[in-house]
């Protein structure tokens, strides 16, 4: 409730945010709608044709595979990182010293360029000369070079880059969770378990809203792992939707098509946040302590 | 809005949108922009060995030469090829630059970005006669001249691990397909992977289908191909080297690992020199590349090559060659310092310090009368072997990734890694490239 008499700041302080956005943000996507009715490599200038970059859209295969590619990362990814990260998130939270110093290293990743950590997981996995190869039951496995197998394995890198930072998130919310009620419970003679479901939980809601909502959109835009762990690779078999609209566009240099990929990746990431937040009922958010 | 301005600003956004969050992949070019002050901008690749010796030389045209002043800036490679096309439409044009002739040079060509050369080359012949011809016709689009070599030929040979090939009883590099598949069996039967190849970079199995189908057929299926002729990529030569590529790899001849292997250290290159693997077919730079990475197998002999075997009855001649022509600098139409361009393009190729330079380093010029300079250097067995395949060699086949149009080349470096995969069969292969 705002404070009568108290006067609301100018509309003069949106513009800074406003100009960025629409310069950064509005513009591009507007302009890449515009691209996507072109047929354009790179020179001169862009020459209208019609529909034919959508036509060849929904006939393209590649781009529905590389969509559900994309899904089927964006699925796995959730369910495997969301619980880790919850667990080792609370667990974070405790003020033990020995929670201190593990997390800190638990947090590691997060400090670590992405091109870094792809090298570093190419390395590991490479078939003659990686850290897999030395180890008697995965040295059989082909992590990077076998089409059944590289996508978990691009997941576990996946897992291990951004769980870290999720982590983060559940940290400090859990941290925020006012010690009282934990006293109540235990006095009620609520156990660890019923705690966590009972309390914790239900209180990290909008943190898990949050953190999900980061993991959805995020994976729809996840490019630059993949490209230097597998390049797509082997063959098509971890060529996702944005790589393809990258390999279409700078590769190909055919940037009508590719500017028609990239806006259904706007809009697939567009409508999954909304999907989320309104389903979650996000957007109605209350706050969770009133009487504390 | 005018037209131009409205592109240069789709240009921009398009890169905002397509890249801007692809952080991983954008490189630190060179700041501030060229335009005037009469500095010929010229654009090349990263690459330690070279860049001194391009500077010196461009250093000694600002020194001599009253043309104008020359400006070197160098790219990664992938950043490169992104930048010049962004580039090439913008103020910030280069005046000269890097490239690899062929099919990727003619899109810049019909766009009307590139100065014809052909005029100097008209009014200075020794100029023309300086370079080898064959060398020369990898920058010539429809009897022009489009650009001037500035670096060695790189065409591909098949390098082996003697070591390896003595412990399996083989002598010789072999002559013949029957010959390599014979090696093949051998290897196999001694555990060891007869080739190495780095899968991982579809551009190394292209190397296979480039030599298979040129001595099949000899080198005018692909210019048909090319040049859409013939039925292009439905010509039977086609489906035959595919055919028997496919029988290559079907007999493990590249072993089981070969899809997550690379070409960059620990990658192929490793494979063959830790004598994992009997056979490794490569670009020239291959041999600077063990010598900086495995210094003791090259010299204590063990690192072999020889030409890609003929095969029987096909009707390429086995002197052929395909690879990286050269590399050359062509100078762009709209540049505002085009004197300066194309002086230095004129003066500094074949000026003997920049040569020598380059011959030092390793690099096999493609200069007539270099032979004595290569055979008086270091590693003249390899050098002078080199100059004498370009020199003799009837047919020299630009890679195809260069050759073709970039939206065919990025189609087809697809489906050939789904091929030695296994995911694509030979027919699939040509269905997919032709439809």
């Amino acid at each position: 409730m705002a404070v009568k008499g108290r006067e609301r700041p100018s509309g003069w302080y949106l513009v800074p945010a406003l100009t960025f956005f629409g310069v950064f943000a509005v513009l591009p996507m507007v302009l890449v709608v515009y691209l996507s009715f072109t047929d354009w490599d790179g020179f001169g200038f862009p020459s209208l044709s019609g529909g034919g970059n959508w036509s060849r859209l929904l006939q393209d295969s590649e781009v529905w595979r590389s969509l559900k590619l994309t899904l089927v990362f964006m699925v796995l990814g959730w369910v495997v990182q969301t619980p880790i990260a919850l667990m080792i998130g609370v667990w974070a939270a405790g003020r033990q010293r020995n929670r201190a110093v593990l997390s800190s290293i638990f947090f590691l990743p997060v400090l670590l360029s992405t091109a870094a950590i792809a090298l570093l997981w190419n390395s590991v996995f490479d078939p003659n000369f990686g850290l897999t190869n030395e180890i008697p039951l995965l040295r059989d496995i082909n992590f990077l070079g076998d089409s059944s197998i590289v996508v978990y394995a691009v997941a576990w890198v996946l897992t291990w880059q951004y769980v870290p930072f999720h982590t983060l998130l559940y940290q400090s919310a859990a941290r925020g969770i006012p010690v009282s009620i934990y006293e109540a419970a235990t006095i009620d003679g609520a156990g660890r378990y019923k705690q966590f479901f009972r309390i914790t939980l239900p209180l990290l809601r909008y943190t898990v809203i949050t953190s999900t909502v980061l993991m959805l959109v995020g994976s729809v835009t996840t490019f630059d792992t993949i490209l230097i762990l597998t390049g797509g690779g082997p063959g098509t078999a971890t060529r996702i939707a944005p790589l393809y609209m990258y390999v279409t566009g700078f590769s190909g240099y055919e940037f009508g098509y590719a500017s028609a990929i990239a806006v259904i990746l706007v809009l697939l990431g567009a409508v999954l946040s909304l999907a989320v937040t309104r389903l979650t009922g996000f957007r109605a958010m209350t706050s969770q302590q009133e009487g504390l | 809005m005018s037209p131009r301005r409205l592109t240069r600003v789709a240009m921009t956004a398009t890169t905002l949108v397509l890249a801007g969050s692809l952080v991983a992949c954008g490189s630190s070019g060179p700041s501030g922009g060229s335009g005037g002050g009469g500095t010929a901008q010229v654009w090349a690749l990263q690459d330690t060995t070279l860049n001194p010796i391009e500077q010196a030389s461009i250093d000694r045209f600002n020194d001599s030469s009253d043309a104008g002043e020359a400006e070197l800036q160098t790219f990664g490679n992938d950043p490169y090829k992104q930048r010049l096309r962004t580039a090439i439409n913008s103020a910030n044009a280069p005046d000269v630059f890097f490239n690899w002739g062929g099919g990727n040079l003619k899109e810049y060509v019909d766009a009307g970005k590139i100065e014809d050369l052909t005029p100097m080359l008209d009014e200075n012949p020794e100029l023309r006669d300086a370079f080898l011809p064959s060398v020369l016709a990898g920058a010539e689009i429809d009897g022009k001249q489009y650009g001037l070599p500035m670096r060695g030929v790189q065409p591909v040979l098949l390098f082996n691990n003697k070591e390896v090939l003595a412990s399996a009883g083989i002598t010789e590099s072999p002559a013949t397909w029957d010959e390599l598949l014979d090696d093949v069996a051998k290897l196999e039967a001694q555990g060891i992977t007869p080739i190495a190849l780095a899968g991982s970079q579809s551009w190394t199995e292209l190397m296979w289908a480039e030599y298979l189908l040129d001595r099949v057929g000899g080198p005018e299926v692909f210019q048909n191909i090319r040049d859409g002729k013939n039925g292009g990529w439905e010509q039977p030569e086609v489906l035959q080297a595919m055919t028997m590529l496919k029988d290559l790899i079907d007999a493990g001849a590249f072993g089981d690992d070969f899809a997550s292997v690379g070409y960059d250290v620990g990658g192929a290159s490793t494979i063959l020199a830790q004598g994992q693997a009997g056979f490794h077919l490569m670009g020239s730079w291959e041999f600077t590349n063990q010598l900086g990475q495995s210094p003791d197998f090259v010299t204590a002999g063990n690192l072999g090559y020889g030409p890609f075997p003929a095969v029987a009855g096909g009707k390429g001649d086995p002197s052929n060659l395909v690879g990286n022509v050269s590399n050359f600098y062509s100078v762009t139409k709209d540049s505002e310092n085009k004197d300066a361009a194309l002086e230095y393009v004129r003066t500094a190729l074949t000026d003997e310090s920049y040569v020598s330079d380059l011959v030092a380093a390793g690099d096999v010029m493609p200069i007539t009368g270099v032979r004595d300079q290569l055979a008086a250097g270091d590693n003249a067995d390899y050098t002078t072997t080199i100059y004498d395949q370009v020199a003799d060699a009837q047919n020299f086949q630009l890679s195809w990734d260069q050759d073709l149009q970039s939206e065919v080349s990025t189609k087809m470096l697809t489906e050939l890694q789904n091929f030695f995969l296994g995911e694509q069969t030979p027919e699939g292969f040509v269905s997919a490239l032709a439809g």
